[in-house]
């Protein structure tokens, strides 16, 4: 035997990344902090027996046991209220609600109890608690089960709000949320679930809150979005480029309590020209708020107004025609830039 | 609990008849669902027709019934037209909400159907409003409100029942338990589940029916809505009945057994309601037959309606919601600042 079958082959290197749905991102993140740290436990309508409604939660109850992987009766007021008193006493929950619209159930614990105790009680007790919960529209489920209500949380002090579009960032702010010692509402998004795109393995990788991103470099505007907005703003992006030669720039705001205006003013003080974007309704909403602080910190840079682009302001119509048409879909998007750029 | 008498025999063959087009009606609201002709979601009745066929005869004309996203059968048991249920299923102009609504959001007021409403527990406060409408106008109404067993464990259910007891209002909560809240059985959501009990501690007493037994429901209703409406006592109804489809279109049904819904569907209230109507000489064997044909006509009809009638007009977009002036059409249309821009312009086929 000569010395040289001695050399061990090459191990391959773990990979970095992986491609998976966003879905399979909240699951990841979800794995790695219940396995990481013994105090983090998920309930929720159906995340157990059904594993999730939306099969986030596929395989916990199996890996976790039922301790750690609660199913819950249908009393959204009680059990997001049940989260904020284990996360009181140090536990950090993870609460599925199964949609947004059903969070207004229990939004007086959120508002009332979650946000609050922390400062109203001198510092004395931190909520270290995270509600996971979709927003989105565009499937034909009507008025009570298709909004976008995300704007109405990041409005409350104490509370800490992220939206992430894509599955890298699914996991990465679904870590940092429930890491965070304040309660984080992280608004997921029915039409991404399935989405596919690169996920850091590192159990270690994080997002960070309070950061925003630049999706797409662009010169001529800035589409600003969150969620599903982002996607939407991207594939506007690409058609624009394509067909008129327009580059725009897309930033995905990622969080929206904390708002990260530096990178959006940054942004804009390039290309003088914004259109803000999203799936809610803009009157109050995301987009309001990103009017007002890009007025303040671009005054001299714009060119234009500021424009928005988000839903119809109606109770979201069964009808599909019509729920097309209320949705800000990607005609009215860039149709709103062109305008902007004074081009239509 | 069968054996309660038939009512007389053209009083059974209506509750027959209605019984048998609820479940055609859903049979083929499913497929149209498969077809895509039906988009969101669909939630079939097929299994609780008894229970809605005998709570809703033993309502008045003038009485209200108010329902969750299960109840196309409760707008068809109230007499809406097949073809308007139909029709809004599939967003069409002519449905009952003018397709606002679809499946989960039935209404008709004229029958005085208050709706079917999304929010798991959300009508039950709702129910109490309008029993207090009535008691305010000092009418006779009563008002009858359904909801699931998943319902029963909503904030909303206490605090109702305890409004509706301590006003001494007309209403009648009937908790329809098919034994799942969604994909959770009875047994793993509730604490109690004897659900009729639920509400003694609110002041609401409770009894429980048959809901596989047309009959015995409709009995048990109608002197739970007398209580309600002479004494001014409310009360809860637990009918108990299955479903034998999934909670909705998209349930895989992983959480229950074939044989669980083999074994009730032995105790198919379609099925066994005709065979009694038959062996008791209400209705012969021949005539059932004669009845199933004619609501599958019905159906048929339905669907022929649904597919001709046209979908809203895209400038109905803003119908029924308030906005001041034109201030729409700043978030709407694509320019504020562009003049003689039309509500609705740029909606697609």
């Amino acid at each position: 035997m000569s010395t040289e079958t001695l050399v061990p082959d090459p191990v391959p290197a773990a990979p970095a990344s992986e491609v998976m749905t966003y879905r399979e991102a909240l699951r990841l993140a979800l794995r790695e902090e219940m396995e990481r740290d013994e105090r983090v436990f998920l309930m929720g309508e159906e995340v157990g027996v059904f594993e999730g409604s939306y099969k986030v939660s596929a395989g916990l109850l199996a890996q976790f046991g039922p301790e750690r992987v609660r199913d819950t009766p249908i009393s959204e007021e009680g059990f997001v209220g049940a989260g904020v008193g284990a996360a009181m006493l140090g536990e950090r929950p993870v609460v599925e609600i199964m949609t947004i619209n059903f969070l207004l159930v229990a939004i007086d614990q959120v508002v009332n109890h979650a946000a609050k105790v922390g400062a109203m009680f001198g510092g004395e007790v931190r909520c270290p608690l995270v509600i996971r919960t979709p927003n989105g529209a565009g499937n034909q489920l009507t008025a009570q089960h298709s909004q976008s209500l995300e704007g109405w949380f990041a409005h409350v002090p104490g509370l800490k709000v992220v939206a992430p579009a894509t599955p890298a960032d699914a996991k990465g702010l679904l870590k940092s949320a429930i890491r965070d010692d304040d309660p984080v509402v992280v608004v997921e998004n029915l039409p991404i679930y399935k989405e596919k795109g690169e996920v850091p393995l590192d159990p270690d990788h994080v997002v960070p809150i309070g950061q925003a991103a630049v999706a797409r470099p662009g010169r001529d505007v800035t589409l600003v979005a969150h969620s599903f907005a982002t996607v939407r703003a991207l594939r506007v992006a690409e058609r624009l480029a394509a067909e008129r030669g327009i580059e725009a720039e897309v930033v995905d705001l990622r969080s929206l309590r904390p708002l990260d205006v530096e990178t959006v003013a940054a942004s804009v003080s390039r290309t003088n020209r914004v259109v803000c974007v999203e799936e809610g309704w803009p009157t109050y909403g995301v987009s309001a708020e990103l009017a007002a602080r890009i007025q303040r910190a671009c005054f001299d840079d714009l060119d234009a107004p500021v424009e928005r682009v988000g839903m119809a302001e109606v109770p979201l119509p069964y009808a599909k025609n019509l729920e097309l048409a209320a949705m800000p879909n990607e005609e009215r998007i860039a149709a709103t830039v062109l305008s902007t750029l004074e081009l239509a | 609990m069968a054996d309660r008498p038939l009512p007389p025999p053209e009083v059974a063959r209506e509750w027959l008849e209605t019984m048998t087009l609820i479940r055609r009606f859903e049979e083929r609201a499913g497929e149209m669902y498969a077809k895509a002709k039906v988009g969101g979601f669909l939630h079939l009745a097929i299994g609780e027709e008894a229970t809605i066929v005998g709570s809703v005869r033993a309502l008045r004309e003038t009485d209200y019934l108010i329902s969750t996203y299960r109840s196309h059968g409760h707008a068809l048991a109230r007499g809406t037209e097949p073809e308007r249920v139909m029709a809004e299923l599939f967003g069409k102009e002519d449905g009952v909400c003018r397709g606002r609504g679809g499946s989960m959001h039935m209404f008709d007021l004229p029958r005085r159907f208050m709706g079917g409403y999304g929010i798991v527990g959300g009508n039950l406060p709702l129910a109490a409003g309008m029993a207090l409408a009535c008691d305010y106008l000092g009418t006779e109404d009563a008002t009858l409100c359904q909801f699931g067993d998943g319902a029963a464990n909503q904030g909303t259910f206490g605090e109702t029942l305890n409004l509706a007891a301590l006003w001494r209002l007309p209403v009648v909560f009937m908790v329809t338990n098919n034994q799942f809240g969604m994909g959770t059985s009875l047994e793993r959501h509730s604490a109690v589940t004897d659900l009729f009990k639920r509400g003694e501690g609110y002041g609401v007493p409770g009894i429980r029916c048959d809901g596989m037994d047309v009959v015995d429901t409709y009995e048990t209703t109608c002197e739970a809505l007398r209580q309600a409406r002479e004494e001014r006592r409310p009360v809860l109804v637990e009918a108990i009945t299955y479903r034998f489809r999934g909670h909705s279109m998209a349930d895989p049904e992983e959480y229950r057994t074939k044989e669980q819904v083999e074994q009730w569907r032995q105790r198919d209230p379609l099925t066994t309601f005709g065979e009694r109507l038959s062996a008791e000489g209400a209705v012969p064997e021949q005539e059932r037959e004669e009845i199933d044909r004619r609501a599958i006509e019905t159906v048929d009809g339905a669907v022929l309606f649904a597919e001709a009638s046209p979908f809203p007009a895209p400038e109905s977009l803003y119908d029924d919601v308030y906005v001041l002036g034109d201030q729409v059409q700043g978030w709407y249309s694509i320019d504020e600042r562009a003049a003689g821009v039309q509500r609705g312009e740029d909606i697609g086929p």
